[in-house]
């Protein structure tokens, strides 16, 4: 119980130090009291508040929707190689974003709305055809066919983009830079466009964190245990879907994040989704924010996306635990 | 209560693998399910917990259909412990067993209440985990992670629990220990179980009832004793078993018949192989022979490679003489788990050893008689001092294959010969003054190849009972002349 309430103290800590330093440091250097300062320099203030707080701000919110989506798909999947990027939902949710671009979608309904909300929808198709194929594949959902399943998923639904971006001719090179993965030059709106699907796909989450413990040891056992399995995977599903759906909607595809945090988070705090939940969601929210900085400062004044910084981490966490896994199983 | 009606189900509704099961569990009560694999044991488990479709009948608890429970109210009525799996993420032990708690709880907000800590620190308790309570589940054996998922049905507090194979990694104490934990749930806290065994003797002692499949369908259901019978148990798993009496408890036990034997020649027991030493006469065979005896050490039924008269002084005193007798053995080179050993106080010079023999094959009879302790069985009633030491102490070693039945013959065959020679003998009860029957402590010993020719009764008019009837009292009779010459009598 210490343990676990520590582990709030310092993600709490982190985070307010990496908004901090996402905040202050930049071409410009701009003090951190500004933010409460009413006589600090315009320059700064703006700086501050039209630039770096809203790309910190959906920098916290992407990575906070993409490692909590991720430890509840690892959850429900049973698989610790799942997060959104490798199981092909991402692509999924580009493809509702390119299509909802390319079309020129807008609803009235919707309003800002209509982008996170064809993202999702893109997602949650995309996540329910992987399922279903490797389910074809091999009926109990084998780690490794299931990540197959998502390359295949995630390379087809690549191609699609291509296809369309190839067709758009001269909004090619906007597309283009928002699917690398970035996070810069969103400002507010984009803020606005996206809080209200991280609050509600997260609340879903949270609702079935014990369900999520439960379905840990199987469906068959979860089911012993009086959850209603069917319902809490179509709330996690939907969770997932939308918390993916509104990150990649706002920041294109950044992988890993959803991989890489989650699994820290386990391996200091253990598997209850009760707190892992939670922590993976302030973990993630810092982790992005600190690699957007490393993303924009390491070689200033060229920004890299920040999908390659999270990749750079992601892929040799991934291999680590894919190695851990088979070594386990196989002995 | 659980009823199961007619209940028809399993992975396909076109081809349903359990057919037409029906049985009534009532409170307190515990069903063992038993069949060959394949039978459908688990299946028919995962149907009753609504995992599978069934496709006809019903399953009702308290005579209320359970397809009308929700998802929680089913898991507060049933709790089901499935066979386990691996898995990729592990809790504690702790959180595990919380897990159980799940269906009392409200989905919305957390709320631990006294009576969820008490439940799971008693489930704990219960099955021994919580010396492991704060450890990974990944680090524990298999048998400690057995009893955690049991651990998280009891903390589930349902009326009903069904168990697929619960003593399945574990070992014969633990086995022990979780079974007779459930069984005092059942028996104190009215607990109703049904659970699937793969071992009929487990199953046999601590079910009330047995039901045994078939082929998906009900072979047989009833208390053990009527459901563990050889020929049935041959007809469905087509093995053969021999049932015999549990030691200590009214229940059937089987063992297993193998199948494979090794052939050799008939075994033959021989006089040349009686060996008489300075304290005791012994028999040793190259192979195990089947004995029934009272003797000293290792009495009752067993299978044993040497048999030994010891002589003891008139003295002989001991507070602890079958520590006494097993320490000799050890210190004389015998086996003592091996060997069936008997005392005396006659000198082990006077043991007559005779072999006798006809068609059907021969017979070996050793008789060491002491009668200064002769009693007239018809007249001890009238005795009040203690025993003081002489025996008639006699072998029959039979070439030939006995059935039990045979054995109990050929122990009263032999005693009906021996109180004869006693009678022929003309050797007197000392107090009664009548003809004596026998001593106050003989022994006797019928030990068989379980070789050559198959001798199912052995009474007195039987090829086997002429033999032992003459054997033993003609050696008798030679014996109890020697005694008399010993003492001077004649």
């Amino acid at each position: 119980m210490r343990k676990t309430f520590l582990g709030y103290i310092i993600a709490i800590v982190i985070l307010i130090v990496s908004i901090w330093l996402g905040v202050s440091i930049g071409s410009v250097k701009v003090s951190i009291s500004t933010l409460w300062n009413t006589a600090a320099d315009p320059t700064a203030t703006n700086i501050l508040w039209k630039i770096r707080m809203p790309r910190v701000v959906l920098a916290g919110l992407v990575g906070a929707s993409l490692a909590i989506a991720g430890a509840a798909f690892q959850g429900l999947l049973k698989n610790p190689l799942a997060d959104p990027y490798t199981l092909g939902v991402s692509s999924g949710a580009s493809v509702g974003a390119v299509v909802t671009l390319f079309f020129g979608i807008s609803t009235p309904i919707l309003g800002i709305y209509t982008l996170p909300t064809f993202s999702m929808i893109g997602a949650l198709l995309a996540m329910m055809g992987v399922m279903a194929f490797a389910r074809l594949v091999d009926r109990t959902l084998k780690m490794e066919t299931l990540i197959l399943t998502g390359i295949i998923v995630s390379s087809f639904l690549g191609s699609v983009i291509s296809l369309m971006i190839a067709l758009t001719g001269e909004e090619l090179r906007q597309i283009i830079g928002w699917l690398m993965g970035s996070v810069s030059m969103r400002g507010w709106p984009y803020v606005k466009m996206v809080w209200p699907f991280v609050l509600i796909g997260s609340f879903l989450l949270w609702l079935n964190r014990r369900e999520l413990n439960a379905m840990l040891f199987g469906e068959e056992r979860a089911k012993y245990l009086g959850v209603d399995v069917k319902k809490s995977k179509i709330m996690i599903l939907t969770g997932g879907s939308m918390l993916t759906g509104a990150a990649v909607a706002v920041s294109g595809t950044i992988g890993f994040v959803g991989l890489v945090v989650p699994h820290m988070t386990r391996l200091v705090f253990g598997a209850d989704h009760r707190h892992l939940l939670p922590l993976s969601f302030l973990n993630g929210a810092s982790l992005l924010i600190i690699c957007d900085l490393v993303a924009r400062t390491i070689i200033a004044p060229t920004e890299l996306p920040i999908g390659v910084i999270t990749a750079f981490i992601g892929a040799p966490v991934f291999s680590y635990i894919f190695f851990r896994q088979r070594r386990t199983k196989g002995a | 209560m659980l009823t199961v009606e007619h209940i028809t189900g399993g992975y396909d509704a076109a081809k349903p693998i359990v057919q037409d099961v029906s049985f009534t569990v009532k409170k307190g009560g515990i069903l063992g399910i038993l069949g060959p694999n394949g039978s459908g044991k688990s299946t028919l488990l995962k149907v009753i917990s609504g995992i599978l479709p069934s496709t006809n009948g019903q399953v009702l608890i308290a005579e209320q259909n359970i397809k009308t429970f929700s998802p929680k109210a089913f898991a507060r009525k049933i709790a089901v412990l499935p066979q386990l799996h691996a898995h990729a993420f592990s809790h504690t032990v702790r959180e595990t067993v919380t897990l159980g708690r799940y269906p009392h709880q409200n989905s919305w907000f957390s709320t631990w209440s006294e009576q969820d800590e008490e439940a799971v620190q008693k489930a704990m308790q219960q099955t021994g985990v919580d010396c492991y309570e704060h450890t990974n589940l990944e680090f524990l054996s298999g048998g400690e992670q057995q009893r955690t998922f049991v651990a998280q049905a009891l903390a589930q507090q349902a009326d009903i629990l069904l168990l697929d194979e619960p003593t399945n990694h574990l070992d014969i104490a633990h086995q022990r220990q979780l079974l007779d934990m459930i069984r005092l749930e059942a028996v104190q806290n009215g607990l109703t179980v049904v659970s699937v065994f793969h071992d009929m003797n487990l199953a046999s002692l601590y079910c009330d009832q047995l039901l045994l499949m078939e082929k998906g369908r009900v072979r047989a259901i009833g208390e053990p004793h009527e459901v563990l019978k050889e020929q049935q148990i041959f007809e469905v798993y087509n093995t053969r078993v021999s049932s015999y009496p549990h030691p200590e408890l009214p229940k059937p036990q089987v063992t297993l018949m193998p199948s494979v034997s090794e052939s050799h020649a008939p075994y033959v027991v021989t006089k040349e192989q009686f060996k008489i030493r300075d304290e005791f006469v012994e028999l040793r065979t190259d192979f195990p022979l089947k004995a029934v005896s009272s003797a000293v050490h290792n009495a009752g039924f067993g299978w044993f490679q040497s048999f030994v008269n010891r002589a003891v002084d008139l003295n002989y005193m001991c507070e602890d003489a079958h520590e006494e007798l097993k320490r000799y053995l050890e210190k004389h080179d015998f086996m003592p788990s091996n060997t069936v050993a008997m005392m005396t106080a006659v000198a082990v010079e006077h043991v007559v050893i005779r072999e006798f023999s006809s068609s059907i094959g021969s017979i070996i009879v050793a008789v060491t008689a002491g009668v200064g302790n002769a009693v007239d069985v018809s007249r001890a009633h009238e005795r009040v001092s203690a025993p003081y030491i002489g025996t008639i102490n006699t072998w029959v070693i039979i070439n030939g294959k006995l059935t039990d039945e045979s054995f109990m013959q050929a122990m009263i065959t032999a005693t009906e010969a021996k109180t004869k020679a006693m009678h022929s003998e003309e050797i007197m009860d000392p107090i009664s003054n009548t003809i004596a029957t026998g001593t106050s402590t003989d022994s006797l010993l019928i030990a068989s190849t379980q070789s050559g020719t198959f001798m199912e009764y052995a009474g007195p008019i039987t090829d086997i009972g002429k033999l032992i009837g003459r054997g033993v009292f003609e050696t008798t009779v030679i014996a109890l002349q020697d005694y008399k010459r010993a003492k001077g009598w004649i």
